[in-house]
């Protein structure tokens, strides 16, 4: 309780306060323009929050990664038309409600559904949080290499139908992380005798160019297209208590949030689709699904929701981002000297807690937002393509010019748009290049500190969260390879 | 073979295999140097060489690479790998604008720059009203207003400030 209260102690503070309030609604109005979106937004504001305090920056940053999906249900259930990616799903069922003159009611049930399992998620976490800072210090360099390696295999396997595409841009990730002068030995990997690449290639540069550059390109080069929307008829607060009907669904679709925000790589797109199926599934009315389904609407908002806070879980915890925007998020701790893992648990709970308390209150900020702004921000749903591609390049250029002024970094940004825009075109995950680049250097570190303790490989398991780590890399392995024979044979 | 390819076969968007084609070429271009341009070290073991991360990340883009090749050949061809290809070329005009826009930011400043970009790059995109310019000349002005005056990012003055009056000089130079 003590320590509780002393992380609430943290959050008093004006600038903390201020960071919230421009974090929660910033992310709001982000989610709530088509192609924009939290991972374009995150990577524009992070050279800006390095010069703020570690807790004021990435309350900034949680900020917008938590209140994003709220804005994204917006012009999903309005105009067909996901705000942010994973807000895919609640167009099947919140469109087709518009379309019935419900849109309201879709949207009073996309945002209680958003809330309730916001606050859930959070209230599930601060509870078990003393349980994992228990957890936390049996992790040592071999098991923090082995969750990371879990990590990778998860990335690569979570991507159906296009393993051999994700396999391929992690191991370019490992390899991009590679280039510069190693640490240990003070070899040159890959620089080719050029000094800007002494240094290495930055994650930041890398994160703009594949997110935010390659969008920008996107929208410029397509052609033009300025989505609109009706205003809303009707009480949205009000419709918003609908989502007590329906709370065994959004109480699983949190719960399926939570769990799979905790394991890295796998996220709100199998939150939600586990959410999804399963109250199809379990419903009196299943015919109804995708055809403006109040029970579709709820499982689908209510995982991705849940899905931010249980996300910071590997990373506080272990140090291991388990997507990409956590994967930014690190590199604000490694600024700040802040180094996220067990001792962070152990030593920093007030720190850890604050988090929580500052996303629990995002939330509330956010739908006291989204209640009295939403026939507003659909202004913001019509600006056109081409000019809001103009806007991303411009803000863009601060992310990465920003850093440290060099017209090299914003070439390779550059280029990385380029590979960005390609990959988006051809339907190829990005995702898995920074994860690539994040956790290869987490794995190189640790590999190299774990060996120096063991004799023989079978030493490497020895410790029970080894064990259990290394068999949930096999098992995954096999019921991947299991899972597709019999995907083929059918 | 057959049962394969089967494996394999999966939906394929045009321009799939140049891009699968290139990647694999890049990696194994990469594989080649990889000796040349990593250092074996003497009585070092194995995954504390220097060269043993960028191998890892260089085998994975060979085999699985590799896989995505055989892939893109055995699944069904869309039309239009052309006009594809033409696509990507016709991003490199905004990003030669942006390289102009950074290279033009140290010599006439943020603000004069920032807004000289919305503003042309605006026109460019085809908004020609009066209405589209203002508001890409207000936008440009709100970037910088927030970014270098609010929040003090790292943006250099640009050389032309050097001949402002000195009454607004070292305001534009830490503000705009």
């Amino acid at each position: 309780m003590e320590t509780l209260l002393s992380g609430l102690d943290m959050l008093m503070s004006l600038d903390v306060l201020v960071a919230l309030l421009i974090g929660s609604i910033g992310g709001v109005i982000i989610g709530a323009i088509p192609g924009v979106g939290p991972a374009v937004a995150i990577a524009i504001l992070l050279p800006a929050t390095f010069a703020l305090p570690p807790l004021v920056g990435l309350v900034m940053l949680l900020g917008i990664y938590g209140s994003s999906m709220f804005g994204g249900s917006l012009p999903a259930v309005l105009i067909n038309t996901p705000g942010t990616a994973v807000n895919a799903l609640t167009t099947y069922d919140g469109y087709p409600m518009t379309q019935r003159g419900e849109a309201a009611k879709a949207l009073g049930l996309a945002y209680g559904a958003s809330f309730f399992s916001g606050i859930l998620s959070i209230l599930a976490l601060i509870v078990l949080s003393p349980v994992l800072a228990k957890i936390a210090p049996m992790f040592g360099a071999r098991e923090i290499f082995l969750a990371a390696l879990l990590g990778i295999v998860l990335v690569i396997v979570a991507h159906r139908g296009q393993v051999a595409a994700a396999g391929m841009m992690a191991g370019f990730g490992i390899l991009l992380q590679s280039i510069g002068m190693e640490p240990v030995k003070y070899t040159m990997r890959f620089t080719f005798g050029q000094g800007w690449l002494t240094s290495g290639l930055d994650l930041i540069v890398v994160v703009l160019g594949l997110f935010a550059i390659s969008q920008a390109l996107a929208l410029l080069v397509d052609s033009e297209s300025a989505p609109d929307a009706a205003p809303i008829k009707g009480h949205v607060g009000q419709e918003m208590l609908g989502v007590l009907r329906h709370k065994k669904i959004a109480a699983r679709g949190s719960f399926f949030g939570v769990l799979m925000g905790m394991i890295p790589g796998v996220g709100e797109f199998t939150a939600q689709f586990m959410s999804y199926t399963f109250a199809q599934k379990s419903s009196r009315h299943p015919e109804l699904f995708g055809k403006g389904s109040e029970e579709g609407l709820v499982a689908s908002e209510s995982a991705n929701n849940a899905v931010p806070a249980a996300a910071m879980i590997p990373l506080l915890a272990l140090g291991i981002p388990g997507e990409a925007l956590t994967a930014m998020m690190l590199s604000v701790f490694y600024v700040h000297n802040v180094v996220p893992g067990p001792a962070l648990f152990q030593d920093r709970m007030d720190f850890i807690y604050a988090l929580y308390i500052a996303l629990l209150a995002l939330n509330v900020i956010v739908i006291l937002f989204m209640l009295v702004s939403s026939n507003w921000l659909i202004r913001l749903i019509r600006i056109p393509t081409r000019f809001l591609g103009m806007m991303v390049l411009i803000l863009s250029f601060v992310g990465v010019y920003s850093l440290r002024n060099s017209v090299v970094d914003c070439a390779i940004a550059s280029g990385f748009g380029v590979l960005g825009l390609v990959l988006k075109r051809l339907n190829l995950p990005s995702v898995p290049i920074i994860l690539g680049m994040v956790l290869g250097g987490i794995m190189e570190v640790k590999l190299r500190a774990a060996m120096a303790r063991v004799d023989s490989p079978l030493d490497f398991v020895n410790r029970p969260i080894a064990a259990m780590l290394a068999l949930a890399i096999l098992g995954v392995l096999v019921s991947h390879i299991l899972s597709e024979l019999r995907a083929k044979r059918a | 073979m057959t049962a394969l390819a089967g494996m394999l076969r999966r939906e394929r968007r045009p321009g799939d295999l140049v891009f699968a084609t290139a990647f694999m070429a890049f990696s194994l271009a990469t594989l080649v140097l990889l000796p040349v341009q990593t250092t074996w070290v003497a009585n070092t073991v194995l995954f504390a060489q220097p060269a043993f991360w960028p191998a890892v990340g260089v085998v994975m883009m060979v085999g699985f690479g590799a896989v995505h090749l055989m892939s893109s050949l055995v699944s069904a061809r869309q039309e239009g790998r052309g006009a594809e290809v033409v696509y990507w070329l016709r991003s490199l005009e905004f990003v030669a604008w942006f390289l102009c826009y950074v290279w033009l930011v140290p010599v006439i400043g943020y603000l004069p720059a920032t807004m000289l970009f919305a503003v042309l790059l605006t026109r460019r995109l085809g908004y020609r009203s009066a209405k589209s310019v203002f508001w890409a000349a207000a936008f440009g002005f709100a970037v910088v207003a927030v970014f270098k005056a609010g929040l003090q990012v790292k943006v250099p003055a640009g050389a032309l400030y050097a001949y402002l009056p000195e009454s607004i000089r070292t305001f534009m130079m830490v503000n705009f």
